[in-house]
């Protein structure tokens, strides 16, 4: 429950009116927002993804020129020209994706384009570092300015991230979706930041999709559905159901049903895997894990803690340098990426548009990506030679099976909405004779349509006997689906439970120390 | 009546701005040629770029000589273009055509001499093949190593470049050199040589280059290797987790480019040389990538950038002899074209073009893979 | 041959190195400069996020006009004015084609290795065009070289530093300036604020962005200021080196710098001491006609053709590239151009 704020009736920090953008794509991304902010108010802005919330804010920070509409700061109108004039107003941003440069240093990266130096070139690091130190003291959390910023946790990035706006001076802090990337234990410490930042005379605006987070943190909650304000509530007058129905505009079953699970045969199993990572060290260190027919196996965890890696060594795209993975008895170990998808292994990957897709070219393309050589998508002199017939149909097929909403097959993927991209993806690895199915992210940027589409697809097969792996940094996501539940910390599985005992601060305090205890 | 317009609309629409980009090329050339004259003897002439393309017209197109040298120069250029084609389509920028291109036509002569005297349909065939080979495995070079090590095939072909000039003068002078010659040379090919088809040198090089063009579209449309070098070309990550080897693809596209690029320097060799001295210079080497670039690396378009810029061979030295200006102007028009294509924006503007953009896709491939050292995905960890 | 010959003959070879040494090392620097340059032009480009493949164009452009202005310039002018003016020239043109480079990569965001071959086969055409048209027929010659300074004899008197300092001297003003642009770019690129904003905007030019830093212009300078230094490069060739032109006399140059630039991990250093390494395989190439060896090692050098020398340095290039990449990360923006979303 957030404290208690003394509501002052004096002209807000912030007001946006009005504000309107249509994108060249033809999107409103934002129609007509009308937003304020008061001194010391931490406002949420709820909104399901695509909803235009990161719209709005990248107005106000200037990297998005509006269409209409105006912006008021201190109750005078102001014109924004661009990031540069967004930090001079104090408007401070922490983005999504952080915008920190990896090899630089913490110092380097906090006073890049406000540079301390002596003789108005060279640089004085040394009085960098002491800013930040006084900053960072502030704001009650310790660190290291010459670390570099790719060797941070993310937690800590972020922080660095509010240490940049902090020291330009922001007034009103903007942070979107702060909490996507971190564990229970994190997401409560930058709430406490945030609550200390709100003491000190700042202005927060925190986006979110996260019902509860946004109902312990914010004094104020405004909820956006396609690019419109669909309501403003205080948290203590409103609850998770009625949050979630003006997110989507109907009434949402928060919980998908997952119904019973009845596990069969061990058809997955992995034992003592070791493998590194593209820089060469070593990220999965011994990971034993098993996975029945008829049963989703989620793996939480942080991301960067080996997950990726492990689903590569998997579904072949990896070697790994010791242990074993087998599949119905069968070593896997020097089998291709092609023998293994022949024994039965489908793969959903992470980022669909860099690897389950090849955007340029056509829906027919995309759909027999992975079978492209087998009959009858190909035959003649020896299986060379490409049959467009067959590819078509099956494209037509599995475009009305899925639901993929696109006005032709010939069209190219790029062109379809991330959610029917997915379902492209979904579709052609989603195949009768699938024994075994390793899913990644799978409703990453996804609006709630997709989201329930896909969770229903998962469950289905797992009641058709497939066994599922679940990758996802969504604990909840991996809560909901998975009928046990395994924790990865560091490169090895650290925790196991049957999804009635997984409760979220158990889990969560071992996706962060790799300990039961604190 | 409108129906013909109908149907050449989408051709028009791909083909526009190539189009419009030799015109511009022309035009802005022709202000290169007027502002130079000022500096030679014979002083400043407004008219020269109109004398000048006149004669260079005539050269290429003016008479049936004109129209044989015209695809005399083009087969190379197809085979060339070809090359560095295929190998954008599997996101490799292939400049080594001219070494690959030098060190073709070398074993061609060198093949063709040792059948100088044996029947044409058994010389001619194997000094070919003979020029094949040898451009493969000079493609194959940088090829497997750009697949196991990540070195670009920019810096590295740019080099087998300068060294094969180098060690086939050697070659040329120290182990084939053919004896009772003043200058360093090898013996001719005698009956190797490729028959005339028409006129003084229309020989039957131009027939296999058209072959060549349909069956390299062949290769990347219906076949699977096509779909496999389209797909590592376009996105590798998605090539490694659809179960291809982008290592194999990599290597083999860069060892049939080669290919390609020897038997471009095969058929000169057979067709018009006739034996390989050091000195040989070849502008196929970088016309070939304006002719792919041209033909937005599509086999068809290949074909006619290549009858275009061998129309542009054949004519200069006509223009050079009768308005004096110099040959090199093709090579600035080859730039030009080249600089519009890749600002189409400029054209854009001039010629008010709306047809989309015809993006060449696998140059993201190209340029990302620049000194990134990761080897293509696939390879050993 | 005996067992012993190998090790024998690897000893002779040191000792002749070590004795050709004061003959060889000037001949490394004269060939490391023309690459250091490059080398750098492509060090502070990348840095910033954009790939030069024209490096090689550029130089012989730079190369071409810088001779051009002295040919024509020397009678009226006077050798000094118009070697002078050459050298402006020269860099006045590598910084007008790195403003040109820049436009098309940097504003109209053309492919940047498509962009480079262009600015190759423009400046191939360009120079052998005019250089047909304009200086052949003229059958004149050039302003001829850039005389080095000449250290006075007593500080050459001076044991041990005496010749290092006087070799270095006989280099010529561009050789000599090598050395401290190298250092210079060193410092500047890690201890100033335009470093650290040029390393910013060449590994993450968003983050960049929204600290208020313009992409655009911080990408301009740095490929106009190093298409200068590669016009520099040019000059080199043509006014301090040799004194003439020859078509096409880059011969790869720009390459090989882009290879220094690689191996010396996008560092100026680092790409200096590539630089050193690559002008060392050529000076071999050299030094093995001008002072050979003696007994069994100088039949064994005699005995591989000229051609193989001269193709070292092309081949070691290759050798080298391939063991290097892959060791060293380039900056992570590199090659790729830079687009603001949503703007308009």
């Amino acid at each position: 429950m957030s404290d208690e704020v003394v509501t002052s009736h004096k002209t807000p920090v912030l007001e946006m009116r009005d504000v309107s953008k249509r994108f060249p794509t033809g999107t409103l991304a934002s129609d007509a927002i009308d937003l304020d902010l008061g001194e010391r108010e931490i406002h949420a802005l709820l909104g399901e993804n695509g909803a235009g919330k990161s719209t709005l804010m990248n107005i106000l920070y200037g990297l998005v020129e509006p269409d209409s509409g105006e912006i008021r700061i201190d109750g005078a109108t102001v014109t924004i020209q661009g990031p540069a004039d967004a930090i001079a107003r104090g408007i401070g941003m922490v983005h999504q994706h952080f915008m920190l440069v990896p090899v630089l240093s913490v110092a380097e990266n906090v006073v890049l384009g406000q540079e301390i130096t002596r003789g108005g070139q060279i640089l004085d690091l040394g009085a960098a570092e002491r800013r930040i130190h006084d900053l960072a003291e502030r704001l009650g959390f310790k660190i290291d300015p010459h670390a570099r910023v790719d060797q941070l946790s993310l937690g800590q990035q972020q922080r660095v991230e509010i240490l940049k706006a902090i020291y330009r001076g922001a007034r009103i802090l903007v942070l979107d979706e702060p909490t996507a990337v971190l564990t229970p234990q994190e997401t409560r410490e930058i709430f406490g930041v945030l609550r200390r930042l709100r003491e000190d005379g700042t202005s927060i605006i925190f986006i979110s999709h996260k019902l509860d987070e946004v109902l312990e943190i914010a004094d104020r909650i405004t909820v956006i559905r396609r690019g419109k304000v669909v309501g403003s509530r205080k948290p203590a007058e409103t609850n998770e159901s009625e949050l979630a129905e003006l997110m989507v505009g109907r009434a949402v079953s928060l919980r998908v049903d997952r119904g019973q699970s009845r596990p069969g045969e061990v058809v997955l199993e992995i034992a003592g895997l070791r493998a590194t990572d593209d820089r060469r060290r070593e990220v999965c260190r011994g990971v034993d894990l098993t996975v029945r027919a008829g049963e989703i196996v989620g793996i939480a965890g942080v991301g960067g803690n080996g997950q990726d890696e492990l689903v590569e060594c998997i579904v072949g795209m990896r070697k790994p340098i010791g242990g074993t993975i087998g599949i119905a008895g069968r070593d896997l170990t020097h089998l291709n990426v092609d023998a293994r998808r022949d024994l039965g292994i489908a793969y959903v990957p992470a980022d669909r548009q860099r690897f389950g897709l090849v955007l340029p070219f056509r829906l027919p393309d995309n759909f027999v990506l992975t079978r492209y050589a087998e009959a009858p998508y190909a035959a003649g002199f020896g299986g060379f030679v490409r049959q467009d017939r067959p590819i078509r149909e099956e494209a037509s097929r599995l475009v009305k099976e899925f639901d993929v909403r696109t006005p032709s097959v010939d069209v190219t993927a790029a062109t379809l909405s991330g959610g029917n991209q997915q379902k492209v993806v979904v579709a052609r690895e989603f195949r009768h004779d699938l024994k075994v199915l390793i899913i990644d992210q799978p409703t990453r940027g996804l609006d709630v349509g997709s989201v329930e589409f896909i969770h229903k697809q998962v469950i289905e097969r797992r009641n058709a006997g497939v066994a599922v792996l679940l990758v996802s940094a969504e604990l909840d996501e991996v809560l909901d689906l998975s009928d046990r539940v395994l924790v990865m910390f560091r490169g090895q599985i650290v925790g196991s439970f049957a999804a009635a005992e997984a409760q979220r601060e158990k889990v969560g305090l071992l996706m962060a120390t790799g300990q039961a205890r604190a | 009546m409108k129906d013909w317009r109908a149907r050449l609309a989408p051709t028009w629409s791909k083909a526009s701005v190539p189009v419009y980009s030799i015109v511009l090329a022309f035009a802005v050339a022709a202000v290169v040629v007027i502002v130079s004259s000022a500096f030679t003897e014979t002083g400043f002439d407004p008219l020269l770029p109109f004398a000048a393309y006149a004669r260079l017209l005539a050269g290429s197109f003016g008479s049936g000589n004109a129209i044989a040298n015209t695809l005399v120069s083009a087969a190379p250029l197809m085979f060339g273009g070809l090359a560095v084609g295929l190998g954008l389509k599997a996101g490799l920028f292939n400049i080594g055509v001219a070494g690959q291109f030098l060190v073709g036509a070398f074993a061609a002569a060198v093949a063709g001499a040792s059948f100088a005297t044996a029947p044409t349909i058994v010389g001619m065939p194997l000094a070919m093949l003979a020029g094949a080979l040898a451009g493969g495995a000079y493609g194959f070079i940088p090829g497997y190593l750009k697949a196991r090590t990540g070195a670009h095939e920019v810096v590295t072909t740019i080099m087998l470049n300068n060294a094969a000039a180098l060690l086939l003068t050697w070659a040329v002078n120290d182990l084939v050199r053919a004896p009772g010659f003043s200058f360093p040379r090898t013996a001719d090919i005698g009956q190797s040589a490729l028959p005339i088809l028409a006129g003084r040198n229309l020989h039957l090089g131009i027939v296999f280059a058209v072959a060549a063009i349909f069956v390299i579209r062949w290769i990347l449309d219906r076949t699977v290797l096509g779909f496999e070098i389209r797909t590592v070309g376009t996105n590798p990550n998605a090539a490694r987790y659809a179960g291809m080897r982008p290592i194999f693809i990599t290597a083999l596209t860069m060892t049939i480019s080669g290919l390609l690029a020897g038997l471009a320097g095969a058929i000169q060799m057979l067709g018009v040389i006739g034996f390989y001295a050091p000195g040989i210079t070849a502008s196929v080497g970088f016309d070939s990538i304006a002719v792919a670039l041209l033909g937005r690396s599509d086999p068809i378009g290949i074909l006619f950038a290549a009858l275009l810029f061998g129309a542009f061979r054949a004519g200069a030295p006509l223009m050079q002899i009768e308005t004096s200006v110099p040959i090199e102007v093709i090579d600035i028009i080859q730039a030009l074209v080249i600089l519009f294509l890749a600002a189409d924006l400029i054209v854009r503007k001039v010629f008010r073009v709306r047809a989309p953009k015809v993006e060449i896709t696998e140059m993201a491939t190209v340029t990302g893979s620049w000194g990134t050292g990761t080897p293509p995905p696939g390879s050993a960890r | 041959m005996d067992l012993l010959a190998v090790p024998r003959l690897i000893w002779e070879f040191l000792v002749y190195l070590f004795t050709v040494m004061p003959d060889l090392l000037p001949i490394i620097l004269s060939l490391a400069t023309p690459l250091a340059l490059g080398a750098l032009c492509g060090v502070l480009g990348e840095r910033s996020g954009v790939v030069n493949i024209g490096i090689e164009g550029i130089m012989l452009m730079a190369a071409f006009f810088g001779y051009l202005t002295g040919f024509a310039l020397h009678e009226p002018l006077g050798t000094g004015v118009a070697l002078a003016l050459g050298i402006v020239i020269a860099v006045a043109t590598g910084a007008l084609l790195g403003l040109l480079y820049a436009w098309l990569t940097v504003t109209v965001r053309a492919d940047q290795i498509i962009a480079g071959t262009m600015m190759n086969i423009a400046a191939f055409g360009m120079t052998g065009y005019l250089n047909r048209l304009v200086i052949t027929p003229s059958g004149r010659g050039g302003a001829g070289v850039i005389p080095p300074f000449h250290l006075p004899d007593q500080l050459a008197a001076i044991p041990f530093l005496g010749p290092i300092l006087a070799m270095f001297f006989d280099q010529g003003p561009i050789a000599m300036s090598v050395i401290v642009l190298v250092l210079v770019s060193q410092f500047a690129l890690f201890r100033t604020r335009w470093g650290l904003r040029t390393r910013a905007v060449g590994e993450h030019p968003k983050a960049a962005d929204t600290v208020g830093i313009n992409v655009f212009r911080q990408r301009y300078m740095n490929v106009i200021i190093g298409c200068a230094i590669a016009g520099l490069a040019g000059a080199y060739l043509t006014l301090e080196s040799t004194g003439s032109f020859q078509n096409g006399m880059t011969n790869g140059r720009g390459f090989i710098a882009l290879a220094a630039v690689i191996f010396g991990r996008w560092t100026p250093v680092g790409a200096f001491l590539g630089a050193l390494l690559f002008g060392t395989a050529t000076a071999f190439g050299i030094i093995v006609n001008v002072r050979p060896a003696d007994g069994d090692l100088g039949a064994l050098m005699k005995s591989i053709p000229t051609f193989w020398y001269a193709a070292l340095p092309y081949l070691i290039t290759v050798v080298i590239l391939a063991g290097v990449v892959g060791r060293s990360t380039p900056p992570a923006a590199d090659g790729i151009p830079y687009a603001k979303e949503g703007k308009g």
